[in-house]
């Protein structure tokens, strides 16, 4: 079998939907919790711990009839910044790209900062992204900063 | 003109400073005035906090405004369990303008999202408390004759100390030299040394409390080192008494030098600074009601008025 039928084979044929590549294994899961998958009523294929020459195993994730937002599906940027999107119509990928951080941040991450407000009433967190590259936060309401490996996902 | 809260020093620009700062300076020399007839104030006091709830009703009433609200949180139906949100927005019902202060933070910001009224943040935790930054550097504009390339010297702690976090940011825009004075495990933070980088805006680290910088100070800074925040009572008993100012370490200090301090102070300033001409504390406070004055003409966007 050649190499590039192999690699098909890796992945089952989507017609219309988004495939999300290149996601560490150890975050796919998390992932997977962030995009609220476990709602959907779309088919949705799983896989871990593909061969990846890039970073050596990966996970993927491929959603049928699903077409993300920008903000809803760059939040996976938090916590697997190097994901690449691919948006696929009629079986072929139109639109490639890898996710960035958004600006803000509305609701999905917690504040851990026990003393605010946010944790104390009901409403929904707000963070303004300070530093895309590194992945820190700050929360709007207390002004704690947080760094990329304290975020704590909601 | 719209009225505006104020929820954090940061969003007050130069101008805005400056301007504040000259209302102040006018309501100093006629304090009593009627431009808040008819108006009715809230101040709405979920924490206690007896001098700074004195100082801004004292405000109110010498603008000639009213003041509803509360001065703890046990006696209103936030204990009860009620959201913050529905206590703003009833009181919203009744007042023209929301002075609050809460223990927890961000609390002022949440409740200037929900109410259209303006917001006035006399203390949010360990956050914010804007009035306290104006009125120090209504303070330091006043005792120097200029805001402009003055040397501050912050002694304490600079580690969870809010008023610092905020005068740092305050003085930002006046192209200060700041020196900080504070015991090793109260260090001045990574974050507000990375706002003086970012300014360029020159500042010296020390852990002894010397003559030395006191006699480069136009303005010496002092703040509490607070209990509650050491687990470790022997290391708070070791690092309390390393920045102490006692009268004699003022003998060769400039001309001009003033020392402040937020208030209230525990063994920090020694009782022999008192009578010292270059003591400033106790005038500071006072300055607090001018700035408050100017701060809620500010918000209610009655300012040209005054
Ligand atoms: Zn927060």
């Amino acid at each position: 079998m050649s190499a590039k039928k192999k690699k098909e084979l890796q992945v089952a044929a989507l017609e219309n939907g988004t495939a999300i590549d290149h996601i560490p294994p150890s975050q796919l899961f998390k992932v997977a919790h962030l995009l609220e998958l476990d709602k959907m009523n779309n088919t949705i294929t799983i896989g871990n711990n593909f061969y990846s020459k890039k970073m050596g195993r990966k996970g993927m994730i491929k959603i049928a009839d699903k077409f993300f937002e920008e903000d809803e599906i760059n939040r996976i940027a938090l916590i697997a910044p190097n994901v690449i999107l691919n948006v696929i119509r009629d079986y072929e990928v139109i639109k490639k790209y890898p996710v960035t951080l958004p600006g803000k941040l509305t609701g999905i991450v917690k504040c851990n900062n026990p003393k605010c407000i946010t944790n104390n009433e009901p409403m929904l967190t707000r963070f303004d992204v300070i530093d895309k590259e590194k992945g820190a936060i700050k929360c709007r309401y207390c002004e704690r900063k947080i760094n990329k490996e304290d975020i704590i996902i909601k | 003109m719209p009225g505006k809260s104020l929820v954090s020093i940061d969003q007050c620009s130069r101008e805005d400073i400056l301007r504040i700062l000259k209302n102040a300076a006018r309501f100093e020399a006629n304090p009593n005035r009627t431009l808040l007839n008819g108006k009715v104030a809230a101040t709405l006091f979920f924490e206690p906090s007896t001098r700074t709830r004195l100082s801004f009703e004292t405000a109110v009433n010498r603008l000639g405004g009213r003041v509803v609200g509360f001065q703890d949180a046990s006696t209103t139906s936030s204990s009860k369990g009620e959201t913050l949100k529905d206590t703003i927005l009833m009181v919203s019902n009744y007042a023209d303008l929301i002075i609050m202060r809460h223990h927890l933070e961000g609390a002022a910001r949440y409740a200037s999202e929900v109410t259209g009224i303006p917001v006035i943040n006399a203390g949010d935790g360990a956050n914010q408390h804007p009035s306290q930054t104006l009125l120090d550097l209504y303070s330091i504009q006043k005792t120097q004759g200029k805001l402009t390339d003055l040397s501050i010297t912050i002694v304490g702690d600079l580690k969870y100390g809010r008023t610092v976090h905020s005068l740092i940011v305050g003085m930002s825009y006046f192209n200060p030299t700041f020196h900080f004075v504070a015991p090793e495990e109260l260090r001045m933070p990574e974050e507000q040394k990375n706002i003086c980088d970012k300014l360029n805006i020159p500042y010296t680290e020390h852990t002894d409390f010397t003559e030395d910088i006191i006699n480069q100070s136009d303005i010496l800074y002092m703040t509490r080192v607070q209990r509650e925040r050491f687990t470790d009572m022997e290391e708070y008993e070791r690092v309390k008494n390393i920045c102490i100012l006692k009268n004699e370490m003022l003998k060769n200090s400039k001309e001009n030098l003033r020392i402040l301090h937020p208030l209230p102070r525990v063994n920090e300033i020694a009782y022999d600074v008192d009578d010292n001409p270059k003591a400033y504390f106790i005038q500071q406070a006072r300055n607090g009601l001018f700035t408050r004055q100017a701060i809620i003409c500010e918000a209610l966007g009655i300012n040209h008025l005054i």
